[in-house]
């Protein structure tokens, strides 16, 4: 089942082309991995499908429903989980208090004044740390958690709206590499076993490799190739874009 | 009419020359150091009186000695502002930045009366510039002579600026510190340097400022924070670190205000902020100011929020206990102090609730506080609305204006949002001041009267107390509280609150109006311990008060601005009878500051933290 469409998807700033009219979809329980070089939209690409930004033009639609420019907390409550490029989680709660809160958020029980939060969701949320294995720190601040542990938080969090579909911008960014392989095991089990479409950009290639069910490229904004592993290994542009050889160059 | 019209352009280009000055100085040593230099003002004030003196003795009706008082009164205050620089500033650019702010309240307070005792507390009528002293003709209006003087000097200022920020090493190193943050820490020890040359830059433009308008405005004890309210404005409306920026606005704010005196005298004030409550709303960043870029990450680690432990609750007990027997043992003195603090402790903490979990610091949160006192005394003495009744109004009317300021001010973050919260205060407090007919305006209000059951001083005292308890006590249980998390969550990080579904903007506009609604139940009683209202309490000076106690408290705690307040209010009334108690003040604030950089509230958190520690240590030690 085709979980995210995106068709002809734009995004400029000033005179920069950030994403340049894109097409692909995500499949539940696929994980698609977004590769490109430095700058080459993948973020603003994120941005767009969570509602963070305003697509200039195009198509996204989550289950068949079109979600292009809605904010990104309706777009959140419609299903989607994001983590960051930089990590975001709130350094002044602990991490079971920053899954509580997205919990408490995804339940719509934000507005309450008088009951203690502490004890909202608790259970839940211990369930969810423990299951990226981080529950035996669930007291700890967040503020003060070595960069690994904090993606692992950021996918609880994520995890916590029950999504349908997971944007994850480079997950395993400024982690030591055996760590990197780890967490992304860990994801691509959790994603399987409740059928999540996962989209994520990573800069580590045995991580994409190994992981991606499918993998698309992009360059200055425009997909220039897509397919399996296999396929993408051997194309031509990418291996050049790959290699150094600029694209540029061969014209 | 078309004379008219021309010499009243003039007239507000000669306005806006000073206003452009102060503004310039001020943008670039935010631009630079990041500090908002609320001691601008004083050096306004300074370059004023310290010209005043050299006129005095130097000029003697030449030309030459009159300029020459100028220029050297403004190096006089350049040299001043170095000096704070490195005996204040420097010292805790490592500390939070709102401390920075605290210090620079400190100076305020020092420097108003270290030129009290100066120059004495009479008025200073400014000289006449020699040579300039007479008026030309112009299409039938006379406009003064020193005015064209003061038309040229902004102009040549900003042409002399934007040489020494594009043609020197200095103003290159100038430029790259206010676009990139990360450069500055890279350069080391020439921070230092740079940090100290741009205060001695930015004071000489605000002793500049102070210089040329000495004869036309003279010198007095007011002109700092009137002057640091415009110059704010005129930043902000601008655009933050962009000097032609303040150099449009300034001419902005001139030309409306000298034709506000020519339409409609009782604007004057309002129209300023009216201004900038326009610009900021329809280019948030201001005329010529770039948006602050939104950090993924968020803002620098806050400390873990926790609930009170065993301790702090046993402590709070014992304080409740004490409050409860007060009466019972104290003298008609001590009830009215405590009644006062009790006030403050409820105004502090309702700061404390968008400053702290909302990360919304306000300049003007002394509006609600006003609106509040204002609502309660106006209905008592318009409509004999029973105390009761009054009472309740305070927090709604409070609640109102909150809900109608804070709907702009949650559209801006950091320091747009400040002054913007400032602006508004000053909307509102300039409305009272020359509302006459209906406020009093200067007067205020008089003659308010408790109802008879309340009035006997014991009585009103366990209702403040009741009051301000339950207050306090219902925003501690929304801090803990789901709507507690949603505020904190925007503040520590927006992208990601936003990411789960939080409406960061709406909560933090709920929190500016709980906010408000609780410091106009503090307002709503102040009126009536006191019997009457003046438009001081919701001046710049009472904003600044509150601010003092949460940050003096620590922003970090919760029962840290209510110590704080209490601490304040405490200190103020024993030194208030002095002559020259803001020096003490002033002075004791810098070294709270330079000693306490955490707030004090601080010092009972790195207490408790050290208790823990010591209590895990004989644990493991036991076998
Ligand atoms: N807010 C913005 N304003 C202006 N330009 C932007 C903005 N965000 C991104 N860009 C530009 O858009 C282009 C794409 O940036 P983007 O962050 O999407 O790249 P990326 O693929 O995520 O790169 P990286 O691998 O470095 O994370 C870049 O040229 C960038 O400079
Ligand atoms: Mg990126």
């Amino acid at each position: 089942m085709t979980v995210l469409e995106v068709r002809a998807l734009y995004k400029g700033f000033g005179g920069v082309q950030a994403v340049a009219g894109i097409d692909f979809d995500v499949a539940a329980g696929e994980l698609l991995a977004m590769i490109g070089p430095n700058g080459a939209g993948k973020s603003t690409c994120f941005n767009i499908l969570n509602g963070q930004l305003r697509p200039d033009g195009g198509s996204v639609r989550l289950a068949g429903r079109e979600i292009a420019g809605l904010p990104p907390g309706h777009i959140s409550r419609l299903g989607v989980g994001r983590t960051f490029q930089i990590t975001a989680t709130f350094g002044s709660m602990t991490v079971a208090e920053n899954v509580q809160t997205a919990l408490i958020a995804h339940h719509r029980d934000l507005a309450g004044l008088w009951r203690p939060a502490a004890s909202l969701h608790r259970a839940a949320a211990m369930a969810l740390l423990e299951r990226v294995g981080m529950a035996a720190q669930a007291d700890r601040a967040c503020g003060v958690l070595a960069y690994g542990d904090l993606k692992r938080v950021e996918l609880a969090v994520a995890l916590a709206n029950d999504p349908m579909l997971l944007l994850m911008d480079e997950p395993t960014a400024g982690m030591a590499p055996a760590e990197r392989v780890e967490l992304m095991a860990l994801t691509a089990e959790i994603t399987r076993e409740r059928n999540i479409a996962v989209l994520f950009t990573e800069h580590d290639m045995d991580v994409v490799f190994g992981h991606a069910d499918r993998i698309i490229v992009l360059n200055r904004g425009a997909l220039i190739a897509s397919g399996t592993p296999q396929e993408v290994r051997a194309n031509r542009r990418v291996r050049e874009l790959y290699l150094g050889e600029s694209v540029e160059a061969e014209r | 009419m078309t004379g008219q019209i021309v010499v009243q352009f003039l007239t507000g280009l000669a306005g806006a020359a000073s206003l452009f000055l102060v503004a310039a100085g001020l943008s670039i040593i935010f631009g630079v150091t990041r500090i908002v230099n609320f001691a601008h003002g004083s050096l306004y004030m300074l370059g004023a009186y310290i010209a005043y003196s050299l006129t005095e003795r130097l000029a003697v009706g030449t030309i030459y000695g009159f300029w020459v008082s100028v220029v050297l009164a403004a190096l006089a205050v350049a040299l001043i502002g170095a000096a704070i620089e490195i005996a204040i500033l420097r010292r805790i650019y490592r500390a939070p930045e709102l401390f920075q702010l605290l210090a620079t309240f400190g100076v305020v307070l020092v420097v108003q009366d270290a030129a009290l005792w100066i120059w004495g507390p009479v008025d200073l009528m400014g000289p006449r510039a020699p040579g300039l002293d007479s008026s030309v003709e112009i299409m039938g209006q006379r406009l003064p002579e020193y005015d064209l003087a003061l038309i040229v000097i902004s102009p040549l200022v900003l042409g002399l600026l934007w040489l020494l920020f594009y043609r020197t090493r200095w103003g290159i190193l100038v430029r790259a510190a206010t676009q990139d943050r990360e450069m500055v820490g890279a350069l080391g020890r020439n921070q230092a340097w740079l940090f100290t040359s741009v205060f001695f830059v930015g004071a000489f433009l605000a002793g500049l400022g102070g210089a040329i308008q000495l004869p036309k405005g003279g010198a007095d004890l007011l002109i700092d924070l009137n002057i640091i309210a415009a110059a704010f404005v005129i930043v902000v409306v601008g655009g933050m670190g962009s000097i032609t920026g303040a150099f449009l606005a300034a001419i902005l704010i001139g030309e409306l205000q000298a034709f506000a005196v020519l339409l409609l005298p009782e604007s004057t004030l309002v129209i300023m902020f009216l201004a900038m409550a326009v610009v900021l709303v329809v280019r948030p960043w201001g005329l010529l100011g770039r948006p602050v870029a939104e950090h993924a990450a968020g803002r620098a680690a806050e400390p873990l929020l926790r609930p009170p432990g065993r301790t702090q609750r046993m402590i709070w007990g014992a304080v409740i206990a004490c409050l409860l027997t007060l009466p019972l043992i104290a003298e008609d003195f001590t009830l009215t102090l405590s009644i006062e603090i009790m006030i403050l402790a409820l105004f502090a903490a309702s700061l404390h609730f968008i400053m702290g979990p909302g990360g919304m610091v306000s300049f003007g949160h002394a509006a609600y506080f006003g609106l509040g006192a204002y609502g309660a005394a106006l209905l008592a003495t318009k409509l004999d609305t029973p105390m009761e009744l009054a009472l309740l109004a305070a927090p709604a009317i409070a609640g109102a204006g909150a809900l109608v300021f804070g709907w702009f001010c949650v559209r801006l973050s950091g320091v747009y949002l400040a002054m913007l919260t400032l602006a508004f205060a000053q909307i509102a407090w300039s409305v009272v001041f020359q509302w006459y007919e209906l406020t009093g305006g200067e007067d205020g209000l008089l003659g308010i009267r408790r109802t008879p059951w309340a009035d006997s001083r014991i009585v009103f005292y366990y209702l403040v107390l009741a009051a301000c308890g339950v207050a306090i006590y219902a925003m501690r249980r929304m801090i803990f509280a789901p709507f507690g998390y949603a505020v904190r969550a925007g503040r520590d990080s927006r992208l990601r609150a936003e990411a789960i579904g939080i409406d960061t903007r709406r909560f933090e506009w709920m929190a500016f109006l709980i906010a408000g609604a609780m410091a106009g139940i503090a307002g709503g009683l102040y009126v009536y311990s006191k019997g009457s209202v003046f438009p001081d309490e919701m001046s710049i000076p009472r904003s600044v008060d509150g601010l003092v106690m949460v940050l003096l408290g620590g922003v970090q705690t919760l029962s840290g601005p209510l110590f704080g307040a209490a601490g304040f209010t405490w200190l103020h009334d024993a030194i208030s009878r002095l002559e020259y108690w803001r020096f003490i003040l002033g002075g004791t604030i810098i070294g709270l500051v330079l000693a306490f950089p955490e707030g004090l509230g601080g010092i009972w958190r790195q207490l408790e933290d050290w208790v823990r520690r010591r209590r895990a240590v004989a644990r493991q030690a036991k076998p």
